[in-house]
């Protein structure tokens, strides 16, 4: 094998089928993972959730991942924002010529790794190659079926005045991540992507608190953005205490330099979670106790008040309102 | 109690008597909209958005020249982010893009002089626009060109200097909230000066706290009736300034008459590059023509600046002019004080 992707990895005939053998096989290997044209799956006990991404980050590596665990990380994340277990998964590469056979290694490992914290296995994918300059290194689209536990229902309809907002970590990481690896900006500083999946800790939650109204998770467009479609949806207002939402310093100082919002900068690891008031801090406990949302906290809560907005209490007590989420700004950070 | 809650208290409590305060800086603007800092003043404390967001004062006809050198002369043009999106008297810098127009955003001058270093097939042209804050780091992007013996790096000029603003401002308000980092830059001289002609000020940080702390100082002062300067930044901004930043200015650049988006030219309020340096200079470059800008005649961005009317009683706002279409520069910045009461307006104001 040579140490690229060539062409001929992707024509379908003897290096197709050694690229799959050498690299996803090798790491995707499980009962349901086909060679035949589908696989052939038990059907989910309850009903089933089923969601589709594409990731196309620039660059695919970067502090805290690759675009390999952000591929499954992100359709996890959706599945698990609507109470659904994650059970099987495809995936459809496009590679572009050149690209290094030691690269997708590690791509496909981290997506080894990633699926198997959460126990969703790959069941089938798909292997294309570009030719040089028709795509960017590799993009991946995921595709995931989950099973939704019985008695959960999430939606972002679902929020109701006194309702808590909690976040599961601190906010913007992923994005500000990303910004920084671009080295557009002249600007160092330590930040690390929040990239996770978030399984685990959701089944937790769900298992102590079944009545969770929203989990959201806060990709392109960040927390600010989120709560502006719940607000939406739910036809309700939200409250937030400035105070309380949390940023790592160092992602506040990059943000501040170049003048962007932590609230608008995308996470990959985070959560938005609307629980009845009453429930917040037995949401809270569990939360902080699972891997991934131990930085868990409550931002604000859910009002009758001019529906579809965002107001935040500032850091002097005053209250003003969350800019609505603009055009903005970073292409291709997932 | 903490500074915080003493100087909320004595907002509170203020008895006094009414009086305007002008913020000139647009990084204020920008806070005292985000931290709701207007909301937490008594009625007869009156804030008003001053001409100190260096884009919203840009007049057209500098974009207009920008332009001109992107696609007449095919300048590679490099600019902060906030300028490409000001309309022109026909083209943005982002309309110009899509006829072709090179156009970088860059987050700092020396940013622009190593790009022009990294491609020296492009002719590079930074847009130096900016207070006494950011002209120091122009200067710097020549002195690195100059060491670099660059022949494809410029700047087209539009730096300003705060005191003439001051100046051409005084009768529009009773006080000035000093920008921090500029007289951290420039000292307090200017400030003290003014007290002389009967102008108090109080020179402010940017945080909610640092605002509220100087707007109380000022609610204590001001009643006293006698003019006065006072520093509530002085973790920051020393009386002499940056005496090092100040220096390398004066040797690189000389003060002109320069042209303020809605205020007209006030003399010697603008920075060029001295006659050694004109090879780094754009307009003495490439000869450029002279430019008359025309803005758009309904657009109101100059008697906003001068806190004559607010945005909402301009007859675009929110209608013709978003920031997602804007007409005038007050709306395209995020520091512009259009584009601060369009993002923060609350349905309960």
């Amino acid at each position: 094998m040579t140490d690229m992707v060539t062409l001929a990895h992707g024509a379908g005939g003897k290096q197709t089928s050694e690229l799959i053998k050498k690299v996803f096989r090798a790491h995707f290997e499980n009962q349901y993972f086909t060679a035949d044209d589908a696989s052939v799956l038990p059907a989910p006990k309850g009903k089933m959730a089923m969601t589709t991404d594409g990731f196309i980050v620039s660059p695919a590596f970067f502090p805290g991942g690759n675009i390999g665990k952000l591929s499954i990380c992100g359709t996890v994340n959706d599945l698990s924002c609507m109470g659904a277990r994650p059970l099987y998964m495809t995936c459809a590469f496009v590679i572009e010529e050149g690209f290094p056979l030691d690269n997708l290694e590690k791509i496909a490992a981290a997506m080894e790794r990633t699926a198997d914290e959460v126990g969703v296995k790959l069941v089938a994918g798909d292997t294309k190659v570009a030719g040089k300059g028709q795509c960017d290194g590799v993009f991946i689209t995921t595709t995931g079926v989950g099973e939704i536990l019985p008695g959960v229902e999430t939606s972002g309809a679902l929020a109701k005045p006194g309702d808590a907002v909690l976040v599961t970590g601190d906010i913007g990481r992923h994005g500000c991540t990303i910004l920084l690896q671009r080295d557009e900006y002249g600007i160092d500083a330590d930040v690390t992507s929040d990239c996770a999946p978030l399984w685990n800790p959701v089944h937790a939650l769900l298992e102590a608190v079944p009545d969770v109204h929203v989990i959201r998770d806060a990709t392109r467009g960040g927390v600010g953005t989120v709560l502006y479609e719940i607000a939406e949806e739910s036809g309700v207002g939200v409250q937030l205490m400035a105070d309380q939402v949390p940023v790592d310093p160092a992602v506040q100082g990059v943000t501040g330099m170049l003048g962007l919002e932590p609230m608008y900068l995308a996470c990959e690891g985070r959560l938005v979670v609307i629980v009845p008031g009453e429930e917040a801090d037995k949401a809270l406990e569990v939360l902080r106790g699972q891997k991934y949302t131990e930085g868990a906290t409550k931002i604000g809560k859910i009002t009758d008040r001019q529906p579809g907005r965002v107001l935040m209490t500032t850091s002097i007590g005053a209250e003003t309102i969350l800019p609505q989420p603009g055009n903005e700004l970073l292409p291709r950070i997932c | 109690m903490d500074g915080l809650e003493k100087a909320k208290k004595i907002l509170a409590e203020y008895d006094g008597p009414s009086f305007r305060i002008m913020e000139v800086c647009g990084t204020h603007t920008h806070e005292i909209f985000r931290q709701g800092v207007r909301k937490m003043l008594p009625e007869q404390i009156q804030m008003i958005s001053g001409p100190g967001c260096p884009v919203c004062v840009t007049p057209v006809g500098f974009i207009d020249e920008a332009v001109y050198l992107a696609l007449e002369k095919g300048c590679t043009v490099c600019t902060f982010g906030d300028l490409v999106r000001v309309p022109g008297t026909e083209l943005s810098l982002q309309l110009a893009r899509g006829k072709g127009a090179k156009v970088k955003v860059v987050y700092s001058p020396p940013d622009a002089e190593a790009y022009a270093k990294e491609h020296p097939e492009e002719q590079v042209v930074f847009l130096s626009v900016g207070f006494e804050t950011t002209t120091p780091s122009s200067c710097i992007a020549v002195r690195n060109a100059v060491r670099d013996d660059l022949t494809n790096f410029s700047l087209l000029t539009a730096n300003k200097t705060m005191p003439a603003a001051y100046d051409a401002m005084k009768d529009s308000t009773d006080l000035f909230l000093y920008p921090g980092h500029v007289h951290a830059i420039s000292g307090t001289k200017a400030c003290e000066d003014l007290v002389k002609e009967g102008v108090s000020g109080v020179c402010a940080g940017f945080t909610g706290k640092e605002l509220l702390t100087a707007l109380a100082i000022a609610a204590v002062e001001f009643p006293k009736g006698k003019p006065f300067f006072r520093n509530a930044y002085p973790r920051v901004v020393r009386p002499e300034g940056s005496p090092a930043a100040q220096a390398m200015v004066a040797d690189m650049m000389e003060p002109e008459d320069a042209e303020w988006r809605g205020i007209g030219v006030l003399p010697a309020s603008g920075m060029r590059l001295r006659e050694e340096y004109a090879d780094y200079d754009a307009r003495k470059k490439y000869d450029i023509p002279a430019i008359q800008g025309h803005g758009n005649p309904a657009c109101r961005c100059g008697t906003v600046l001068k806190g004559e009317i607010t945005p909402r009683q301009c007859p675009l706002f929110r209608k013709a002019c978003t920031p997602e279409h804007p007409v005038g520069a007050c709306m395209v910045s995020s520091e512009g004080a259009c584009s601060a009461w369009y993002l923060y307006n609350n349905k309960e104001d």
